[in-house]
């Protein structure tokens, strides 16, 4: 398993072929729609994300000893770097998510969609995913 | 005819660049941008007469008194109220609306009485009716929403009753353009004794407003909807129903006399204006209401009228494409959805080309949970807008689609 450095690393290099925003939404729909559909029973309120314009859904499971994500959203473009987000994250182990710092977002230039006033639940999703991380490290 | 470059030239934003790319602004329902005489007028004041204003007897602040009040008159006659004291400046509409439900709310409205809303109100429109109605134990009635983005008059007047203490409605939708038939709801609330207050955020910079014609007991509109700045508003109300309703905020100038004994409140406008105002804003807000004038509020209404159809056809002829609200009486409004796209993403790429719609809800969910979708995508046209701008906005739209199927 790569760290979550390593995985940010080869986006930020993946995204580095892209020079224009045209070509950078292409590849963030096109993982979207690559991205499996969450199961409706998963879809609960309590996993529901709540930003006001797009709906995001996180489920976390801890499987020996690492914490794994499950998400999805309504908005294509959302699920994208929701997708993102739980490649860098899902799979490590709850410290290492709580003490992550995710320098990718702003490397590729999608910081505009982690701005509150977007209110696509993405905020909110980091915050919670990082809050699972410490709620897994405590009972672990 | 207007000259619409010459138009354009007096909004400076619209020649900037977004993301390198030309600013097609198409959220004027949201917010209008501000002429350039808008802007100098706000920055003349506080570089040349600033001061505080009523009661200092020196220079600055009477200059800034006469100023301030003269925009009130100015208003007055803008939606030719009877008084100026019948224009009570606010922070704008949402303002506006708390200050009546927290005034004439409390004093007239009790327990088993009814406030009636139609199910295409903002949230601004919905929220102090249900605050007031969780504490003074009244109910709110809700004039369902048609297909089409209408509602019925017949529904109006079942629910609207003898028991219906305050009807208050939006002129024009803000989420589906939709005009309502604001007369006959005047004429219905009167004749079952209630009071009306009409919600005119999306109708002011449209089309003529005539407050005593309208016989309408309060209208409320915001400054910065109207190409005046953010944080000013207008509550008009009629003499004898602002007199009768108590105080909003306590504090300056709002009154008379103060003891510990007992305090008295000041006459009109000037006991719902408590505190220092928004003077800077008000002041340029009446340079605003000039601008609007000068350009001609039926020039501006025969312009966005044309440029909504020509839009409307437009959008209309791409396949896919639903249009939310397709009344026959509407303001220059297109909400609109993409078959199987979600809202968000196409303003993700729409804005990616210079390009700014609103997307989502609008303030308006239960607009939205009546269509059961997410939201919409809006296009509010403004009458600096051009026939080519909507075309770019159709070609946004269909490179949209063509990325998100």
């Amino acid at each position: 398993m790569q760290s979550i450095n390593n995985i940010q690393d080869e986006i930020i290099e993946d995204f580095s072929m892209y020079d224009d925003w045209n070509d950078k939404y292409e590849y963030l729909i096109e993982f979207g729609k690559s991205l499996p559909i969450m199961e409706e029973q998963y879809k609960t309120e309590d996993n529901r994300i709540h930003g006001c314009q797009s709906k995001v859904w996180l489920h976390p499971e801890i499987k020996d000893d690492k914490l794994f994500f499950h998400a999805d959203s309504d908005a294509i473009i959302t699920k994208g770097i929701v997708g993102l987000l739980v490649k860098v994250l899902s799979g490590h182990t709850p410290k290492e998510i709580a003490d992550s710092d995710l320098y990718f977002i702003n490397k590729i230039g999608l910081q505009e969609h982690l701005s509150p006033t977007r209110a696509n639940g993405l905020v909110s999703m980091i915050k919670k995913m990082k809050t699972y991380g410490i709620a897994f490290q405590a009972e672990h | 005819m207007l000259n619409i470059q010459q138009i354009r030239a007096d909004f400076p934003i619209l020649n900037e660049k977004i993301r390198s790319k030309q600013l097609v602004y198409l959220d004027n329902g949201a917010s209008t941008q501000k002429p350039q005489a808008v802007i100098d007028a706000e920055s003349y004041y506080y570089e040349h007469q600033y001061a505080n204003i009523h009661r200092g007897v020196h220079y600055l602040s009477q200059i800034g008194t006469d100023l301030y009040e003269n925009v009130r008159k100015q208003v007055q006659q803008f939606i030719h109220a009877k008084h100026d004291h019948e224009v009570i400046f606010t922070k704008g509409t949402t303002n506006a609306i708390n200050l009546v439900a927290y005034t004439f709310g409390r004093k007239f409205i009790n327990e088993g009485d009814e406030i009636v809303v139609t199910e295409m109100e903002h949230h601004s429109n919905i929220v102090p009716w249900q605050m007031l109605c969780d504490e003074k134990k009244c109910v709110l009635k809700v004039i369902p929403l048609q297909a089409d983005g209408t509602i019925l008059l017949e529904d109006a007047e079942k629910l609207i009753t003898p028991k219906t203490k305050l009807v208050s409605v939006v002129y024009v939708s803000n989420a589906l353009g939709t005009i309502n038939p604001i007369e006959e709801l005047i004429v219905i609330a009167h004749k079952n004794g209630a009071k009306i207050l009409i919600d005119a955020a999306q109708a002011i910079q449209h089309f003529t407003i005539d407050v005593q014609a309208l016989d309408c007991d309060f209208l409320v509109f915001s400054g910065h909807k109207i190409y005046g700045p953010t944080g000013t508003g207008i509550l008009y109300g009629k003499e004898g129903i602002l007199n009768e309703m108590p105080p909003y905020e306590g504090g300056g100038d709002m009154i008379k006399t103060v003891s510990f004994k007992g305090t008295t409140y000041n006459d009109l406008p000037f006991k719902f204006e408590a505190g220092t105002p928004n003077i800077a804003g008000c002041i340029a807000l009446g340079t605003a209401v000039k601008y609007v004038q000068e350009i001609g509020i039926e020039n501006i209404s025969t312009y966005e009228t044309e440029l909504l159809n020509y839009a409307t056809e437009k959008l209309s002829a791409i396949e896919g494409l639903t249009i939310y609200g397709t009344a026959k009486q509407k303001s220059s409004v297109i909400s609109f959805l993409l078959d199987g796209i979600h809202p968000y993403d196409v303003g993700v790429i729409l804005d990616n080309m210079g390009i700014a719609i609103r997307t989502g809800h609008h303030c308006a969910q239960p607009v939205m949970d009546h269509y059961e979708i997410p939201g919409t995508c809006r296009a509010s046209f403004s009458f600096y807008n051009t026939k080519e701008e909507v075309d770019m906005l159709v070609e946004g739209i269909l490179k949209a689609k063509k990325m998100l199927s």
